[in-house]
């Protein structure tokens, strides 16, 4: 078998310590292959945005292995990391920076790297993500959510990493604005063989995007299944049971 | 016939910006008895601008005008600020989108909704106060003993959302505006909150305003709908039409949520015909 893009491995988090640590995350494992998208649902609380964080070295105090193209990441995690995995946050309000044009945040990862034809890569990545390359000397005041998030999609992109993690990408945004990040975004990992790992409460945007969807629930990673048993609702877990009949609610009452 | 519980008649509201005014409402109407209304469309259509204008929530340097704007045949237009005090929490209750925002973070479950019963019916503390655990009991929260000593903070999600419908609903609503109710909560919890949310409102009799952007939701709860776009109405339907609706954006609208029985491979984002407006923006 080939070596999976990223692999993890009995993952734990926990927060505080004695009798007040939480364990957030419980021996989570799962395997994104090349080119793979990667779902994962459950509700707030759930620790699904702890593993992504973990993975990015935001919380370093993690158990287990996170393992990048079958090597483990270096701890903490250095500039090579970053050159292959990038992570694009939930909320464009708070994730950019309010005082800097957008050209400036995306000049940043290109002067950290010192890579060259910035202004190049600039335009280009804009166009990518469905902007005019005039969008770069806007602040963010300036663009909707929608304009938002595409641009925190290019400043991951700039780098042009093989993975990309997306935490509830789309969740602060409306349905309408919603399918044209999507759209991007799927297109995107088609063009370039990227892989996804999704995090999501929206079962309808992570059946959309993602082939294999782990299902969690209090820090555990209780069901993974294919996105065709989702659809046809062929859930062994309880609770995933649940979580498919309340999205589907209102589906059914047509 | 007698008066509907609500009228609102060629309502606009104008905010005033560099080159006069600039138009968030342009003239919509619409009655409501004791039913559940949906109001949907995207940010900016002008949905929650609607139901604050009819709270008379808006900023003074907003320009409200309209025909009409009464509620059960009182004038809300000219009434007076005290006149709107007594109305706002008592005759209209509005139910906001997060309860960690809306909730005083200082004051105790118990003291808020106590505070919100005896401003409008006059009562004593004790009076109150077996209201309180009673309306608490009545929006399903199990331990109402215990949680009326809790703080905003110290509450999920899915439980502040209860306390507020509880501080809303205590002085008896005619009419409750809910604005995007459920979508600071997980799916799990949207559908138990809407269930104590409806039973409520059923229970005192209210009119209820469902504001959201959930087309699925809005269908599956709401009597009606009315779907806003550029703070116009552009359709009005029975909320089980709305998947055969005929107008092109709520087709559109429909069309750009991702699909949960099958596979499309790419998403329809809506596009805007500026006819759809009837009249020009200026």
């Amino acid at each position: 078998m080939t070596t999976p893009s990223l692999e993890i491995v009995s993952l734990s988090v926990a927060f505080g310590h004695g009798r007040a640590s939480v364990q957030a995350v419980d021996k989570a494992s799962f395997r994104v292959a090349r080119g793979e998208a990667f779902g994962i649902i459950g509700e707030s609380g759930s620790g699904k945005s702890t593993i992504l964080r973990a993975i990015t070295g935001l919380h370093d105090g993690y158990d287990g292995d996170v393992l990048i193209n079958g090597n483990p990441a270096p701890r903490p995690r250095n500039r090579d990391f970053f050159k292959t995995v990038q992570m694009v946050f939930q909320d464009p309000y708070s994730s950019l920076h309010p005082r800097r044009m957008i050209r400036a945040t995306l000049m940043e990862p290109l002067e950290i790297y010192r890579l060259d034809r910035r202004e190049a890569r600039i335009a280009q990545v804009l166009l990518d993500v469905g902007l005019a390359p005039e969008f770069a000397y806007r602040y963010p005041h300036q663009l909707s959510g929608g304009q938002r998030q595409r641009v925190a999609v290019a400043r991951a992109l700039l780098l042009e990493p093989e993975i990309l993690l997306l935490d509830e990408p789309t969740s602060a945004l409306d349905v309408s604005v919603q399918a044209g990040v999507l759209n991007v975004l799927n297109a995107l990992r088609r063009a370039r063989g990227l892989s996804y790992v999704m995090v999501s409460h929206d079962l309808r945007v992570v059946a959309h995007m993602c082939s294999r969807i782990a299902v969690m629930t209090q820090g555990r990673i209780v069901e993974e299944l294919t996105v065709e048993d989702l659809r046809a609702q062929r859930a062994t877990q309880p609770y995933t049971r649940t979580l498919i009949a309340a999205s589907r609610a209102a589906v059914t009452a047509d | 016939m007698t008066d509907p519980l609500l009228e609102v008649r060629n309502l606009r509201v104008a905010y005033p910006s560099a080159h006069g005014y600039s138009d968030a409402l342009r003239g919509i109407s619409f009655t409501l008895g004791r039913e559940k209304l949906g109001i949907v469309g995207e940010s900016g259509s002008g949905k929650s601008t609607a139901g604050r204008a009819i709270m008379r929530l808006l900023p003074p340097k907003a320009r409200v005008t309209a025909d009409a704007l009464r509620l059960s045949g009182f004038d809300l237009l000219g009434a007076s600020e005290r006149q709107m005090r007594d109305i706002r929490g008592g005759r209209i209750a509005m139910i906001l989108q997060d309860p960690r925002y809306a909730l005083n973070p200082l004051k105790t479950v118990g003291a808020q909704i106590m505070e919100s019963y005896r401003i409008h019916i006059k009562g004593s503390r004790a009076e109150a106060r077996d209201r309180m655990l009673a309306m608490l009991e009545d929006v399903r929260i199990r331990d109402p003993q215990r949680v009326t000593g809790l703080y905003p903070h110290e509450l999920s999600g899915g439980m502040g959302q209860r306390v507020m419908i509880a501080m809303m609903l205590i002085p008896s609503p005619k009419l409750v505006i809910a604005d995007e109710p459920t979508s600071a909560l997980d799916v799990t919890v949207r559908g138990q909150i809407l269930d104590v949310l409806n039973e409520r409102v059923e229970a005192q009799g209210a009119g209820l305003i469902l504001i959201s952007h959930d087309l699925p939701l809005v269908s599956d709860f709401c009597d009606r709908v009315l779907v806003m776009y550029g703070g116009q109405i552009m359709e009005e339907l029975a909320a089980h039409d709305l998947s055969q609706a005929s107008h092109p954006y709520t087709i559109a609208l429909n069309a750009s949520l991702p699909p949960l029985d099958h596979a499309v491979d790419e998403l329809i984002v809506p596009e805007y015909d500026p006819t759809w407006l009837t009249e020009a923006t200026e």
